[in-house]
This record gives C-alpha cells, sequence and structure tokens, in this order.
C-alpha cells in the first residue's frame, strides 16, 4: 500500500474505490423472481431452507424497480418476450441477467414455433447456467460467478 | 336519528357522482398467480364484476412436439408438462400408451409407480401449501414446506437420479429396480411426515387470520364445479366424492386402501382440508405399498420399437391437480398421429370467474392458490 502505509491507526482500512463499490454491489444482490417454468420451483427452493440464498445477500424482490438482477427461470416463450423486456426496462442500472436452465440459454428441448431460442434475443445475458432444471447448487454458483463478473468491473477508473 | 340522516346522505351522494368499473391488469409478472397467468379484472370499487384469464404465455408446443417423436421419447416432455408433480404425468402417459398394448405389467413395478405417485402428490401439496400460505402472508410455512419438499427431492433423486424432472417411468414398467436405499429413506419419511403435517397444522388451522381469509371465500357448490368440469381437490372440497384412483384404479391402486377426503361448503377453506387429509392419506399409501412390496421384475418384455395398432385411446389418472389424461391416435407407426393432453389445471382455471365475481380484489389472490394451477400443463 506504499505511501499510506503506517499512516492509519488499526481502525482503518484502505481500499479502492472501485473495490469498494464493486464489493458492495456484489454483497446485495437483490434478483427479481421472474419464474416462468419449472426452474423457478429449484429457484425457489434456492431460496427457501436448505440452500439459504439470503447468506449470499440475495433476497428476492417481486418488483423490477428494487432489483439488481433479474433471474430469467424458464421457457421464454414468444408471447412473453415483450413482458420480459418491459420488466428488464424497468429495472434501474446497474443491471445484469442470470439466464437460469436451458430453455433461457438456448430454447432447450423446445425448438420450435412457440419457443424464443434463448433469452438473449431480447436481453443481454451475464451468467448461463445449464441445465434442466438446473440444481439450486448450479444456480448458486452462477451467481458466484455473477459476483466475481461484479468483482472486475470498473466503475470510476475506466 | 342522525344516524339516519348520514346514511341517506351518502347513499344520495353515491347516486350523486355514481361508481366507475375499473380495468386492472394482474400479470403475466405477478409472484402469486403461480407463473405466467394474466388475469385482466374489472373492478367496482374493491368488488370483482368481472375477470378474464389470458393464458398463453407458457405455451411450448407440447402437443406438437408429441407427434413427431416416438412414444418413449415423449416420456421426458411430459415431466416438463406439471413439474412440480413430474412422476405423476410419467404415469399418466406410460398407462395411456400400454393401454394400446395387452401387456403385464409386473406387480412389483405397479406398486412402485403407485408409491413414487403418491411421493409427487406430497411433493405438489407441500409446494402448493407454502406458496399459497405465502401469497396470505404466512412465510413459516413456506420454509417448513421446503424442509419436507426437498425430504421428497432427494428420495427421487435415489431411485431416479433427477430432482425434479426425474423420467420415472418407462413403457412396460420402469428402466431398472430402485435401490433398497430409496425404500428404507422412504420408510424413515413416511415415518416422520405426519407429525410434520400436524405441525403445519398448528401454524394454519386454527389460525384466525387463515380462517378470515379463507372461510365462506371463493364458494364453488358441487352443480357448479361437475358444471364446470373441475376435478381434483377443488371439486372434492365442494363436496363431490371423485377420485379417479377409485373410481378407474390405475397401478396398485386397486389394492390399496384410502379414504377420499370430502369437504362442506366448497369454500377455500375446505379445499385446505382437503388436500391436508390427502397428505395423510398418500403417506399412508406409501407404507401399505412399503409393507405390500412384491419381489420380481420392474418392467415386462416389450418391443425394441413401440409400434401400436391403429386407433385411439384415452387414459387419465388422478394428478395432484385433478384428473390428467391424455388422447392418443395412432395411425400405427412408431410416432403418434395425436397427442392430446387434457390438463386439470386449465380445466380448474375455467371455474377461476365463477370463483371470483361478486369477491373482493384480495382474495383473488388467495383463490387463484386455492385451485393450485401449474401453467406448464395449463397452456401445454
Amino acid at each position: 500500500m506504499g505511501i499510506v502505509e503506517g499512516k492509519f491507526s488499526d481502525n482503518f482500512i484502505t481500499s479502492k474505490v472501485d473495490s469498494l463499490v464493486a464489493w458492495a454491489r456484489k454483497s446485495a444482490l437483490w434478483p427479481m423472481t421472474f419464474g416462468l417454468a419449472c426452474c423457478a420451483i429449484e429457484m425457489m427452493a434456492s431460496g427457501a431452507a436448505r440452500y439459504d440464498f439470503d447468506r449470499f445477500g440475495v433476497i428476492f424482490r417481486a418488483t423490477p424497480r428494487q432489483s439488481d438482477v433479474i433471474i430469467v427461470a424458464g421457457t421464454v416463450t414468444h408471447k412473453m418476450g415483450d413482458a420480459i423486456r418491459k420488466v428488464y426496462d424497468q429495472m434501474p442500472e446497474p443491471r445484469w441477467v442470470i439466464a437460469m436452465g436451458n430453455c433461457a440459454t438456448c430454447g432447450g428441448p423446445y425448438a420450435n414455433y412457440a419457443v424464443m431460442q434463448g433469452v438473449d434475443e431480447i436481453i443481454p445475458v451475464d451468467v448461463y447456467v445449464p441445465g434442466c432444471p438446473p440444481r439450486p447448487e448450479s444456480l448458486m454458483w452462477g451467481v458466484m460467478q455473477l459476483q466475481k463478473k461484479i468483482e472486475q468491473e470498473k466503475y470510476i477508473r475506466k | 336519528m342522525v344516524g339516519v340522516a348520514n346514511v341517506s346522505r351518502i347513499e344520495q351522494q353515491s347516486t350523486l357522482h355514481g361508481t366507475e368499473e375499473l380495468v386492472i391488469n394482474m400479470g403475466p409478472q405477478h409472484p402469486s398467480t403461480h407463473g405466467v397467468l394474466r388475469v385482466i379484472l374489472k373492478l367496482d370499487g374493491e368488488t370483482v364484476n368481472d375477470l378474464d384469464c389470458d393464458i398463453g404465455y407458457l405455451h411450448r408446443g407440447t402437443e406438437k412436439i408429441g407427434e413427431n417423436i416416438n412414444y418413449t421419447m415423449f416420456i421426458p416432455y411430459t415431466d416438463r408438462l406439471d413439474y412440480i408433480a413430474a412422476p405423476s404425468n410419467n404415469l399418466a402417459w406410460v398407462t395411456a400408451v400400454e393401454k394400446f398394448f395387452d401387456w403385464e405389467i409386473p406387480m412389483r413395478a405397479q406398486y412402485i409407480r403407485s408409491m413414487v405417485g403418491e411421493l409427487s402428490r406430497i411433493a405438489s401439496h407441500l409446494l402448493w401449501l407454502a406458496t399459497h400460505a405465502l401469497d396470505i402472508g404466512a412465510m413459516t410455512v413456506f420454509l417448513w414446506c421446503f424442509r419436507e419438499r426437498e425430504m421428497v427431492l432427494d428420495l427421487f433423486e435415489t431411485a431416479f437420479g433427477g430432482r425434479l424432472t426425474v423420467n420415472a417411468f418407462r413403457l412396460g414398467g420402469l428402466h431398472e429396480d430402485v435401490p433398497d436405499k430409496f425404500l428404507q429413506l422412504t420408510q424413515e419419511f413416511a415415518d416422520i411426515f405426519p407429525s410434520r403435517v400436524d405441525d403445519y397444522e398448528t401454524l394454519l388451522t386454527n389460525n384466525r387470520i387463515w380462517l378470515q381469509r379463507t372461510r365462506d371465500v371463493g364458494i364453488i357448490s358441487a352443480e357448479d364445479a361437475m358444471d364446470l368440469g373441475l376435478t381434483g381437490p377443488i371439486i372434492r372440497g365442494s363436496g363431490v366424492k371423485w377420485d379417479l384412483r377409485r373410481a378407474k384404479p390405475y397401478a396398485a391402486y386397486p389394492y390399496l386402501d384410502f379414504v377420499v377426503p370430502i369437504g362442506e361448503n366448497g369454500d377455500i377453506y375446505d379445499r385446505y382440508l382437503v388436500r391436508i387429509e390427502e397428505l395423510r392419506q398418500s403417506i399412508y399409501i406409501i407404507q401399505q405399498c412399503l409393507e405390500q412390496l412384491p419381489g420380481g421384475p420392474v418392467s415386462c418384455k416389450t418391443p425394441r420399437t413401440i409400434k401400436p395398432p391403429e386407433g385411439e385411446i384415452y387414459h387419465s389418472i388422478e394428478n395432484p391437480k385433478g384428473e390428467f389424461g391424455f388422447y392418443i391416435v395412432s395411425d400405427g407407426t412408431t410416432t403418434p398421429y395425436r397427442v392430446r393432453i387434457r390438463p386439470p389445471s386449465f380445466i380448474n382455471l375455467g371455474g377461476l370467474k365463477k370463483l371470483c365475481v361478486g369477491q373482493l380484489v384480495a382474495d383473488v389472490v388467495a383463490i387463484i392458490g386455492s385451485i393450485d394451477i401449474v401453467l406448464g400443463e395449463c397452456d401445454r
């Protein structure tokens, strides 16, 4: 820490603004509950007692205006696409997207007229979590990947 | 006298100003519509005058997919219809296809099918109780129900390798025998679970808030329920003893003893009591299955390619949500000519208007919860 080392008493921590902001952002990711299909059940299981997402600072919010991350859990149909885009646009920045499950990633087993072949056709995705449906552990992995990504983002010094 | 004068003044004012109907939109993104249901409500103040459901937000073309793949390949797709109770859907499909043939399904397979079917009923009812109570405002029930639901999912994982979409059964029986550990863990679960159901009941059954939110709300009479074709706990809550496990027994149900619980008033509270009792009956059935489980093979000899004879067939089973059936038209080839799914959620959702009109807008959430819909099978 060079020039600041030993200048302060024990109670002080020196850090970069970027890492402080990133630390704050990654430690309180509030996801929007966007359960569409089967994956939503596993998402709920992740929030429940055994997997307990609260310990990651992940607390599900029911409104896009209070959330940082949207977990698109389930099959995205063309009919649902508009609603997803609308919800995503309502979220304040910075915002991230986790595509949970094969359907949200690439259409999954449904390659037909009704289903959008991946939610990345309408909104930018940060983390893809594969599985049909992914186990809660996989979703946990996805959230941790997102936290790693947020850690590396720079806000002040580009 | 003053009071009377005030009332007449208010009446006068309300007729003077008049009231206007308000149309509000609920969903498709709403945490208490249990998926992606959209309801358009016409309100007069807080009273629901009319409502309309907009479905199809999860239409995945499952029936069309069924026409293009062979009979065995369709089993995983049935998992994703009513994803809360996947093995039940597998059971409906395999028993429907088996109806084309005169195969002797081994008794061990039949018992395991019934047992896993009941486990999936428990999983489904637990999820229903968890989310329904959460909608009405009880958070603890959610955490408690998921605790036991994880136990059921662990059982599925032990037997079939998957948690949610398990792809449990095959045409002609099972893929392979369940491990001994599964039976042992199921026994442990069956020993623990009844006391846990009592725990849920201590939280809700005599809870004053729960009673106020559910009693005499969303009433449907037995005649109306039958006219609308409602099935499952919703019609049993209205006092009709209609259960396909009894009416048209399949798998090992002819050899199993259980009570079909019914309600009296047909309100939300009765549907709740019916489902709670079904949880107990399911455990009773599982215990009987464990005691009576015969040995022997788990699959009969099936041809390498499944080619049903030309013809059509309808077969339905008692899913946790109601009558879940498949209508299959075969043209004698390896793929079906037409697959039609009879989804309980879709048809039960038809009763939503009857249940909601005249109720308060806050009760709509409770009523949707009490129907227990899952949009995967509703939209197909």
